[in-house]
């Protein structure tokens, strides 16, 4: 025992001082932050940024209701462009001036587009317009024509402007669909799908990445014991068993410590950039639903209401999760299935002399890792589906399937069965990788097959 | 009282026989020569008594207690095929292998201070393994299989990769060892350093021992009846004094006297018999037997039992 404390003291400690992980770990957080924090600081540039747009307005109706907001100024150009003797307006002319105007965009109504035609107003730039304006545009635009069409038909019915107003105030209504999941002791509470997708693809995708880094760590570890021809040195001290499950664990504690500081520096940096950066951006907020930037832009109906309920829900589905189950189960999927796939690995580096000759055995190993992955982004539409169920019972690929049924709730005789199969299954691979390791960190110089590593695992220890 | 017996060993790997009921048996104090071609077995074997891999039949006795995992501390072992964690700092990592041993950090160390002070290391505490030359990592290598002071040592060809003064400096520092109380496995090609150190041989050749015992005894049993001569003066008719129960191998005449290898062709004669004819002629100013070098030995033993089973 004491031995292993040793093997796993020197297995962590080598691994933590090198330079590729200290660098990964200051790097990993820098670049979750970055990719977080990058889009709202775009569009906040974006947005910033003032922009001039040129209207050519074949109806002349609209410039009451395309409004000028802070960033965004529109200029009615109709007249410029009118040629009386065509009676039409010179669109050609428009776009060539664009180019040496300081017009971010020229917009284009025609006549037609008071019918309410799909794809009749164009929005002519050299650069992709944002959401946030197309959505500026098309609300001033819809506004309108809705209003022009509806006091049409009022008119037409005979009914009075207030009484259109009071019929509308009437018939607004706003439905929001609440999630609500209910558990087998028969309390509720909220949810939400889309945190639910967010969290079970982040931990699906992590415990994949975890399990490919560090599974494959222990591998070159063990290579790099028997090419160094130290592994005799070791084994006459140490059981073999002793120094692969040392490794194991000891790499298992470097992934751990990996990933604590990955969550701790990532919060970190992202509490300082929200605060140096984006004083005032609730970041929280902007960066769970970008969309709702567009939206902050629109001022035809009442956003700021609007806003602080959607951005309320997000909380309250933010904080619905139960983070706690989901973080030690996460701890749980991402050991479990790194010690099954740990052992995996330590059978390869066992088998081969040098790197390159890994390539062989490492198709057993992908496959069922990829197959995780693949049947992870069909199981997240469907997470109590019978795909979604199997193979999150199944240990090869219960950590990462699993791990995305889990936001969505599941039910606990599920996950009985898939913990207890992955630890067994577990307990069965290191046994069995245990078997072939002793034997193949002796052998040099010839390429081992299938066939061999089975008649390994015969031999007397 | 021996140290180390290996009792009727076999062990077998899927297509080859690795040993074939091979016994061994190490006197306590000896220094034991395990001789043999390559692929006859002698890893093998080497790794069964270091506990790494286990035989099929037959047992391992150490001190007469059946070998176990307790006896790791007291077996220090340098195989053939040895190296160190090139990133790990030599300092760190002969601290970490004595551990292993079940060293204690404070015994390790201190023992560590002595041993670099010995060989003049100490500059190399700090340094990366992979700084170091080759003969330098032997060294490391040498003092972490000994300083956890075992009652066996098993050295599997300890001298390749050192120049030839440190080559000498490993052989003395192992003879030292012996004299300390030490009982030692050597193995090697090297023939001439197994009739420098070993006091016992065992000789294995295609998975079976074929020769076993006290190296004097060993080449006491090997050699023909082969005598050198010196002598002062000037023999004359050398053949008739002979007669044919002799046959003169070698022969070289100086003024003043000279030297001469003959062969008891008889074997009622002893050597006392030789003496007396040469005697009536000259002085005799040595006489000894001729043994085999462990070199012939080897070569004659594993030549015929290859063409015995061939």
């Amino acid at each position: 025992m004491n031995k292993i404390g040793l093997i796993i003291k020197r297995e962590y400690s080598t691994r933590v001082k090198k330079k590729t992980f200290i660098i990964m770990t200051i790097l990993g957080p820098i670049l979750f932050a970055a990719l977080m924090i990058a889009p709202v600081i775009l569009m906040k540039m974006e947005s910033d940024d003032f922009k001039k747009i040129a209207v050519i307005d074949e109806n002349r109706i609209f410039d009451q209701s395309l409004k000028n907001t802070e960033y965004i100024n529109f200029e009615f150009v109709s007249d410029k462009y009118f040629d009386s003797s065509t009676v039409s307006y010179n669109l050609t002319q428009a776009k060539a001036d664009l180019k040496e105007s300081d017009y971010y965009a020229l917009l284009y109504i025609p006549h037609t587009a008071v019918q309410g035609n799909r794809g009749s107003v164009q929005l002519l730039s050299y650069q992709q317009p944002n959401m946030g304006l197309k959505m500026h545009i098309a609300n001033g635009i819809e506004k309108h024509i809705e209003d022009i069409k509806l006091s049409k038909k009022a008119e037409d019915l005979g009914i009075s402007q207030n009484d259109v107003d009071e019929i509308l105030m009437v018939v607004n209504t706003n439905i929001n669909v609440v999630t609500t999941t209910l558990s087998e002791d028969g309390s509720e509470k909220e949810s939400s799908t889309e945190i639910a997708m967010i969290i079970g693809y982040i931990c699906g995708f992590l415990i994949y990445m975890f399990v490919f880094m560090y599974g494959s760590q222990v591998m070159r570890g063990v290579i790099e014991e028997k090419s160094n021809r130290i592994i005799e040195v070791i084994v006459s001290s140490v059981k073999p068993f002793q120094l692969m499950m040392g490794k194991i664990i000891g790499v298992a504690l470097v992934g751990l410590t990996q990933f604590v500081l990955w969550v701790v520096l990532t919060i970190g940096l992202v509490a300082v950039g929200q605060s140096l950066l984006l004083k005032d951006y609730n970041l929280a907020d902007t960066s769970q639903n970008p969309m709702t930037m567009g939206s902050q832009l629109d001022n035809t109906g009442n956003p700021q209401d609007e806003n602080a309920m959607q951005f309320e829900e997000i909380f309250k589905a933010v904080y619905s999760v139960n983070y706690v189950a989901i973080i030690s189960l996460f701890l749980f999927y991402f050991l479990g299935g790194y010690l099954l796939y740990a052992a995996l690995f330590a059978i390869v580096g066992s088998a081969v002399d040098n790197e390159t000759d890994t390539q062989q055995f490492m198709l057993p190993i992908t496959i069922p890792l990829v197959l995780g992955i693949i049947v992870m982004i069909s199981a997240i539409n469907n997470p109590s589906g019978s795909l979604a169920y199997w193979f999150s019972i199944i240990p090869f690929t219960s950590p990462i399937v699993m791990m995305v049924r889990i936001p969505f709730g599941v039910p606990i005789a599920d996950l009985i069965i898939s913990m207890g199969l992955l630890v067994l299954s577990f307990i069965f691979m290191t046994w069995f990788a245990a078997k072939i390791y002793r034997v193949g960190i002796l052998m040099y110089g010839k390429k081992v097959t299938y066939k061999e590593l089975w008649k390994w695992l015969k031999y007397k220890n | 009282m021996n140290t180390l017996i290996a009792e009727n060993i076999v062990k077998k790997f899927s297509n080859h026989l690795a040993l074939d009921n091979v016994t061994i048996e190490v006197p306590k104090g000896s220094i034991y020569g395990l001789l043999g071609p390559n692929g006859a077995g002698k890893t093998t074997l080497i790794r069964i008594i270091n506990q790494i891999t286990a035989p099929d039949t037959g047992q391992v006795w150490f001190n007469g207690k059946k070998l176990s995992s307790k006896h790791i501390a007291q077996i220090g072992y340098l195989p053939e095929e040895r190296g160190l964690y090139k990133k790990m700092s030599v300092g760190e990592q002969s601290l970490y292998l004595c551990q292993l041993k079940g060293m204690s950090k404070k015994d390790a160390l201190t023992g560590l201070k002595y041993w670099f002070e010995k060989f003049e290391i100490q500059a190399w505490w700090d340094k990366k393994v992979e700084e170091l030359s080759k003969g330098m990592q032997q060294k490391v290598q040498f003092i972490t299989t000994v300083l956890h002071k075992p009652e066996l040592l098993i050295f599997d060809e300890p001298f390749s990769g050192f120049d030839p003064i440190n080559a000498n400096t490993i052989k003395n520092e192992i003879q030292e060892l012996n004299r300390k109380g030490a009982t030692i496995i050597f193995s090697t090609h090297n023939m001439s350093s197994v009739e420098e150190l070993c006091s016992h041989i065992a000789l294995i050749n295609k998975s079976k021992k074929i020769l076993e015992g006290d190296i004097n005894m060993v080449r006491e049993q090997h050699s023909a009846p082969i005598y050198e001569l010196e002598y002062d003066g000037f023999f004359n008719k050398l053949e008739t004094t002979l007669t044919s129960d002799y046959k003169i191998l070698e022969l070289n005449e100086s003024k003043t006297g000279g030297n001469l290898t003959v062969e008891v062709l008889n074997d009622q004669m002893t050597s006392n018999d030789l003496l007396k004819r040469m005697m009536q002629h000259g002085t005799i100013s040595s006489f000894r037997k001729n043994l085999p070098s462990m070199n012939d030995i080897f070569i004659k033993v594993v030549g015929d039992t290859n063409s015995v089973t061939e």
